[in-house]
């Protein structure tokens, strides 16, 4: 059989190997974008980092120990994959939608970015996953184990205790190995969508390396050793497990705990949600993932089955996958097992690893790291080096911790047991995370409740029993005596598998405390921000969400992403966000579109609730320490509530200025207006009234000569008469404006009319030329009126006409509907410039006021015509003034006949 | 239900596209029921001999019969299915009916 050396060198060539893929993978990523590198099969593939060296030795054990139960660890996650859309499709669309770096993360985003939920989470997963991680380096050593000695297993008992100091040193460099393989892979780069192609390309080559070496065993022990089908079925019929005889309640409580495993554990959500780069892959997912589980539990029962019966009593039966081909001499195949189960440890250790460092690393180290420099991160060094540093010791941390719980526990308990522990501690998320997805009223004290209970609940039934902390004599009496609180038959309620009691009491507890303080408590303006954009994901179109606060310096902002992101990348995402902004050159304003991208961005790096709290500090928040954290997140989201309250209301105050400031604008332009009007008035009365005076006061003196006293007494006489015209012209606009004018309409007409106007007018030096043929029209109107208006149009020819010998003609146009009548002269016309205001009152185009006229000829037309049903226009473009009057035939008009 | 084959109208995809969203939901309480079945019809008062050969052919018969479903929903759900949909010919005249079910 190979030596210990041997499979010494054969696991270092296969870790050479993968170390290979890695590398080839990460670079063709880089170049090409890797498309291929993100396909489904690939994707479908990473997930198998669910199944550990506990499926590939310990569902072995499991089925050796308790037949069937094995196959609850595989049912609840096809469960969960097969109804993928209703929780998987929110969880990966979230986790895109606001660059979820890790579990924590995403409960904490979801609870108001708050560090302590975060934290909060972080170390549970820590201390839930450290059991798991020495388990697998249990398995790994175990295996090596084997190959150091021969198929006896009791002198694999023996290696074992008495070669104490050797066994644990095989597993001390199998931590260091895999530590520096993650660090390695895990944290080459800082990319802000925290993906890693090279390392999941690795973990979906162990994962068929896996599934082949288990099928190879599981055929060879249905073929090559039972001889077939039938015979194996009978094997398992006549084994000691041969008969059905499931718990119904360990069988319930287990396919729960491992459908909520696999959303919780964080090494799944890290290869489902944040190394996920399509939707679509879940697709696929759905229903690939599921196959793989069975395929790799199908050979499960036939293996300890036939082990049970083949190998000699007192085998282990978490190691008959290694030693059933060992017993029958197939080197090849045991080689092939041995690289399965060590693929099974390693991809687990590394995506753990990866992912809990993460969390790690921005919920805890990052933040303290940030407190300690009182700066903060704008005057800080090279924030970037910093996080990768701090990964790096996280992830060795994390090694270290699950070797010395190895260590502590020194390898005894059953493979199974200590999964199952595993998953009941990282299950306590779950009510904090479903709520997530799904209801609006959480608040972040119910969460911190809820996990804080389940955690508490969890350590006092399951951990501590587990490590063996407690004494028989407290598991059996309870604390102090008190029976109520045994931690195996919690209030008295014996009879319960004591894995079952566990997770009825943890995860029961964890959902009452954190629904009860849900309902309670009200949430921050952020939490319901937050709490709004998770449960509608799928509504949501774009980030409504403002960050309108104090102005960030763009330039402040540049500094500190380029130590998160990197320099170019950096400058390139400025670069594009100026260029959408439609600059084509320098740096984008800091708008709150742009700030918000950016936290998402860097949230990528270091976690929500840090980036958050970074630019916070950036945009007017002195100093950041953990405590503050909380608070700046806090008063951000106040900040941001009540800025868009602000804004709202500015921008109705806005409009009511603006209209009161058009109101004020019509009402200032009318009284200009009735200035005007008021001192025309004054200054045409006054003309008059100041001739009259004099006038009359020249008489007052008395002693002149009767000629002058006639002509003086006439000029007084002329004003009056003027004065009066004046009055009698603005009463009679004053009604026809008002509306007040009584219309006398009766059949006219126009020739008789414009008789009228012209022996009225009596003009004697104004030749007029008529069309005598067109003017026979008869219509309805007020005669008086309409004479009025063409006085005012002939007596306006005799006034301003300048021509030599002034001439004005009228030109009548008659249709079924209108009458057109053209007065036009042969003078110079209206000037161009005043021909839009000579309809309005004491408009005159030119200050021939002596003509005796004040200027409200042509308003009164315009008046009267409007009352008449018709309209007066200047015609320009004509070689002297020319007015139009028309004059529309109703029906109505003949009708009122 | 007969032909699953190309849609005429487009309407009727979006309907048939909603119903697979309805039997993917509802798929995994199938499952549930399903692997849930020999637990919960158990007598625990009389141990009846039910060989763990018989459950073990049920439970992976079971398996395979959803994930099969599973593989047919997927191709329909799969999101750039559904986006692409529309670019084939609302009214399936230029393409003809859907080929005769062989």
């Amino acid at each position: 059989m190979l030596g210990f050396n041997a499979i010494v060198f054969i696991a270092l060539a296969y870790v050479v190997m993968l170390f290979a893929v890695a590398f080839y993978a990460d670079r063709k990523a880089r170049r090409t974008g890797g498309a291929w590198l993100r396909g489904p099969w690939i994707y479908t593939l990473s997930l198998s980092v669910y199944c550990t060296a506990w499926t590939f030795y310990g569902a072995v054990g499991n089925a050796a120990r308790s037949g069937l139960e094995y196959l609850t660890i595989y049912l609840g996650p096809t469960l969960v994959f097969l109804g993928w859309w209703w929780i998987l499709r929110k969880l990966v669309r979230i986790g895109r939608a606001e660059r979820i770096t890790s579990i924590a993360d995403l409960v904490s985003s979801r609870y108001g970015k708050s560090s302590a939920v975060a934290v909060l989470v972080t170390i549970l997963a820590v201390v839930g996953s450290t059991p798991y991680i020495s388990l697998q380096l249990q398995s790994v050593t175990l295996s090596f184990v084997v190959f150091s000695g021969s198929t006896d297993q009791g002198q694999i008992s023996e290696l074992l205790v008495n070669d104490r100091a050797n066994v644990n040193r095989i597993a001390f460099w199998v931590s260091v190995g895999l530590a520096i393989f993650t660090i390695l892979f895990g944290t080459r780069n800082l990319d802000t969508n925290e993906r890693h192609y090279g390392v999941v390309t690795a973990i979906a080559v162990e994962a068929v390396v896996k599934l082949v070496a288990l099928i190879a065993v599981g055929a060879f022990v249905v073929w090559g050793v039972s001889g077939g089908i039938p015979q194996t079925l009978d094997i398992i019929a006549n084994s000691p497990v041969g008969e059905w005889r499931p718990e119904p309640s360990r069988w319930i409580g287990l396919t729960f705990l491992s459908a909520v495993a696999i959303i919780c554990l964080p090494r799944m959500f890290q290869v489902m949600v944040v190394e996920q780069s399509d939707e679509s892959h879940l697709a696929t997912a759905s229903w690939a993932f599921p196959l793989y589980l069975m395929a790799i539990s199908l050979f499960v029962l036939p293996i300890a089955a036939i082990g049970l019966a083949i190998l000699p009593d007192g085998a282990n039966p978490d190691l008959f996958v290694l030693t059933l081909p060992l017993e029958m001499e197939r080197d090849w195949l045991a080689t092939l097992a041995f690289l399965g189960g060590f693929s099974s440890a390693t991809s687990m250790v590394i995506v753990a690893a990866i992912a809990l460092s993460t969390m790690v690393s921005n919920h805890i180290v990052i933040p303290l790291w940030l407190a300690s420099r009182a700066g903060g991160a704008t005057v800080s060094g090279d924030v970037r080096s910093v996080v990768l540093m701090s990964r790096r010791v996280s992830i060795a941390a994390i090694v270290a911790l699950g070797y010395i719980y190895y260590r502590l526990t020194d390898g005894s308990t059953a493979l199974s047991a200590i999964g199952l522990v595993s998953f009941a501690g990282v299950a306590q998320v779950m009510p904090a995370l479903m709520a997530a997805l799904f209801w609006r009223g959480a608040t972040r004290r119910g969460a911190i409740a809820g996990l804080v209970t389940g955690f508490a609940v969890w350590a006092y039934t399951l951990l501590l029993p587990a490590v063996g902390a407690f004494s028989a004599e407290m598991l059996t009496f309870g604390p102090a005596g008190l029976e109520i609180l045994r931690p195996q038959a919690l209030f008295g309620f014996t009879g319960m598998d004591s894995l079952v009691h566990a997770i009825f009491w943890s995860i029961g507890l964890n959902t009452l405390a954190f629904l009860v303080v849900s309902l309670v408590t009200f949430p921050s303006p952020l939490e319901r921000l937050q709490g709004a954009s998770f449960v509608n994901v799928f509504e949501r179109s774009g980030g409504a969400r403002g960050w309108s606060g104090g102005v960030a310096a763009t330039e402040d902002l540049l500094v500190m992403t380029q130590r998160l992101l990197g320099a170019k990348e950096a400058q390139n995402m400025f670069h594009k966000a100026a260029v959408e902004q439609g600059k084509t050159s320098g740096l984008p304003d800091p708008t709150p579109d742009f700030v918000n991208v950016l936290e998402r961005e860097l949230a990528g790096s270091v976690g929500a609730a840090t980036a958050h709290a970074m630019i916070g500090q950036i945009n007017g928040q002195a100093s950041v320490s953990v405590q503050d954290l909380l608070a700046v997140a806090d008063e951000s989201a106040q900040m941001l509530e009540y800025s868009s309250q602000l804004e709202e209301k500015s921008r109705e105050l806005e409009q009511t200025a603006r209209q009161l400031r058009d109101a004020n604008e019509k009402l200032t332009a009318l009284s200009v207006q009735k200035d005007a009007f008021l001192s025309q008035i004054s200054h045409e009365l006054r003309t008059p009234m100041t001739s009259i005076r004099s006038f009359s006061e020249f008489l007052q003196e008395g002693d002149m000569p009767e000629k002058e006293r006639a002509r003086y007494s006439q000029i007084i006489h002329n004003e009056s008469i003027r004065l009066t015209r004046l009055l009698d012209d603005l009463l009679d606009l004053t009604v026809l404006e008002n509306g007040q004018v009584e219309l006398h309409i009766g059949p006219a007409t126009l020739r008789e009319l414009i008789d009228r106007a012209v022996a009225a007018t009596g003009a004697e030096h104004l030749a007029i030329d008529r069309d005598p043929a067109g003017e026979e029209v008869v219509f309805n109107t007020d005669s008086d009126r309409m004479t009025q208006v063409f006085i005012n149009l002939i007596s306006n020819a005799a006034k301003y006409c300048d021509a030599e010998k002034p001439r004005l003609k009228i030109a009548v146009q008659a249709s079924d509907h209108m009458i057109e009548i053209d007065f036009i002269d042969n003078g110079s016309g209206v000037p161009k410039d005043k021909e839009s205001i000579i309809f309005e009152k004491f408009a005159r185009a030119s200050d021939q006021s002596a003509a005796g006229s004040a200027g409200l000829g042509l308003a009164i037309s315009r008046e009267i015509l409007a009352r008449l049903g018709g309209e007066i226009r200047y015609i320009g473009g004509r070689d002297g003034a020319a007015f139009r009057v028309s004059i529309y035939l109703e029906q109505d008009s003949l009708a009122a006949e | 239900m007969k032909s699953p084959g190309r849609p005429v109208f487009l309407e009727r995809d979006l309907y048939r596209r909603r119903r697979v969203i309805d039997a993917a939901k509802l798929l995994p309480i199938l499952g549930l029921a399903l692997f849930l079945l020999p637990v919960l019809t158990m007598d625990l008062g009389q141990p009846a001999h039910v060989s763990t050969s018989g459950r073990l052919i049920y439970f992976f018969s079971v398996w395979f019969f959803l994930i099969a479903i599973a593989f047919v929903l997927s191709r329909w759900l799969r999101p750039e299915v559904t986006a692409r949909a529309p670019e084939t010919e609302p009214r399936g005249e230029a393409k003809g009916p859907a080929a005769p079910e062989s």
